[in-house]
């Protein structure tokens, strides 16, 4: 572990991304928007449903946005031989995984923040919990996505194909997370599925800092999606290989 | 006397079904030796193996004392890959900060290289928008970073204009005159007259080792070209 090289490549990928003007109105502006939608759609329709469906909503986008960014840009690296000559400089796998871990958990944190404000300042998300809990909550999921997406980009050849584990592996996390049945009342087999998935314990995060005051069972939560990052990201390092054939 | 820089032993590296390095001895000296040999016949698979990047079958490659690859070496080794290995969407001044915070040299060692390749008026130029010679500059401004013992590079003047050829040249030599050695391959027979040792590769194989006048005198050749063609002859 070096923070030395953990730093300069998190400093290396924030100047990347403020290079790219799109990419970062995208990743803050785009949140913003979809949650606005969702107030919007059910502005007509009694019951609450934003405040059942909001906070899934605000643990899914950084998943989601950090899971694309970083499976791209982990496999430009890759693909542009810098991969290579790093690894053959004096650059930990791990610290380098940390570095991309640490920019796009950074980069998150403001998309969240955005997110949040929007959701409780604006669109009058009633939270019980503490507020910050929710941006806290956002940022543990965006350090997921980032894990998984470097754990993709290695079986990946091309940016197509990367964009195609999309569908694989979050998706499925989407329908079985809670958000559209709830999760006790899922078939039981799929019922087990959704408890060895970690998105379904991003969303109950959020759904449990919504609906009550009551803190500890969004900090078992939060424990559950970080053991799952760590996790990604050491089998990530396991797929860097400094000699390949 | 000088131990030698690089000692490859009985290498054997085999990519997929194919056996590019069928078992090879060479030894590298200080100074610049240059790789010289036609595109496919295991140059850069031998660089490779030289800074670890490679997986090798059998043998041994020890650099500066130490087995190649080995992490003591990952700060006295420069190298530099065929393509550019560069961010394009960074500055050069950017890329070349970004690998020097993680070679943990000193930030003026940056403009020391940018300087070294000619490049100072593009330091603020994204690197995506330079020309093809240009960023294969900035891929080796930044093996030059924390002037390493010894440069591994490939191909490194491929398509730059002959007025820049002969100052990288220059640089090279000046480099070796200050103690790194330089190991440059090349596909360009007539880049053979400016190293001071020749390594002639054809199949994975080295057919010839020695000085320019050495191979010329021994071929009775006019030009390395020529005495490659004869050396490839005799071995037919």
């Amino acid at each position: 572990m070096n923070p030395r090289t953990t730093l300069a490549v998190a400093g290396r990928v924030l100047t990347q991304v403020r290079r790219d003007h799109r990419t970062l109105v995208m990743l803050l502006v785009v949140p913003c928007a979809l949650i606005s939608l969702l107030w919007w759609m059910f502005e007509d329709v009694p019951g609450g449903m934003f405040d059942r469906f909001g906070p899934g909503l605000l643990a899914m986008f950084p998943f989601i946005v950090m899971f694309l960014v970083t499976s791209v840009t982990t496999l430009r690296e890759r693909s542009s031989g810098t991969l290579e000559r790093l690894l053959t400089m004096p650059m930990g796998k791990l610290d380098l995984l940390l570095g991309y871990a640490l920019a796009f958990g950074l980069l998150a944190a403001v998309q969240s923040a955005l997110a949040v404000a929007v959701s409780v300042g604006l669109l009058g998300l009633d939270v019980e919990g503490p507020v910050w809990l929710l941006g806290l909550v956002a940022v543990v999921d965006a350090v997921l996505g980032t894990a998984l997406g470097l754990l993709v980009s290695a079986f990946a050849a091309t940016e197509f194909q990367a964009v195609q584990f999309m569908p694989l592996l979050v998706l499925p996390q989407v329908l079985l997370c809670g958000l559209f049945v709830p999760r006790a009342a899922l078939p039981g087999v799929l019922e087990t599925v959704s408890d060895a998935l970690p998105l379904s314990y991003a969303v109950d995060a959020m759904q449990h800092l919504v609906a009550s005051s009551d803190t500890a069972a969004v900090g078992r939560d939060v424990a559950v999606v970080l053991a799952f990052a760590v996790g990604a990201l050491a089998l990530g390092a396991g797929t860097l290989r400094r000699r390949t054939a | 006397m000088m131990k030698n820089v690089v000692e490859v032993r009985d290498l054997r590296v085999v990519r997929g079904e194919h056996e590019v390095l069928p078992g090879i001895s060479l030894d590298i000296e200080a100074g610049v030796t240059g790789l010289l040999g036609p595109s496919g016949c295991g140059k850069s698979t031998l660089l490779r193996t030289l800074v670890g990047a490679q997986r090798v079958r059998a043998g041994t490659v020890t650099v500066l004392g130490e087995p190649a690859g080995s992490p003591g070496l990952r700060d006295r080794v420069g190298y530099v890959t065929q393509a550019a290995s560069v961010y394009g969407d960074l500055t050069v001044a950017e890329n070349l900060g970004f690998f020097a915070r993680v070679l943990g040299v000193a930030p003026g060692a940056v403009d020391d290289a940018i300087d070294a390749v000619a490049l100072g008026d593009h330091r603020d130029r994204v690197v995506a928008r330079l020309s093809g010679g240009q960023r294969n500059r900035v891929s080796l401004a930044v093996a030059l970073l924390g002037t390493p013992d010894l440069l591994v590079l490939d191909e490194p003047t491929v398509g730059l204009d002959p007025v820049l050829r002969r100052d990288l040249w220059g640089l090279f030599h000046r480099l070796a005159a200050a103690g790194s050695a330089v190991l440059v391959s090349s596909h360009v027979m007539d880049e053979a007259e400016r190293c001071d040792r020749l390594l002639l590769m054809r199949e994975g194989r080295i057919i010839a080792d020695g000085t320019p006048y050495d191979i010329r005198d021994r071929t009775g050749a006019a030009d390395v070209e020529e005495a490659f063609l004869r050396l490839v002859e005799v071995a037919a």
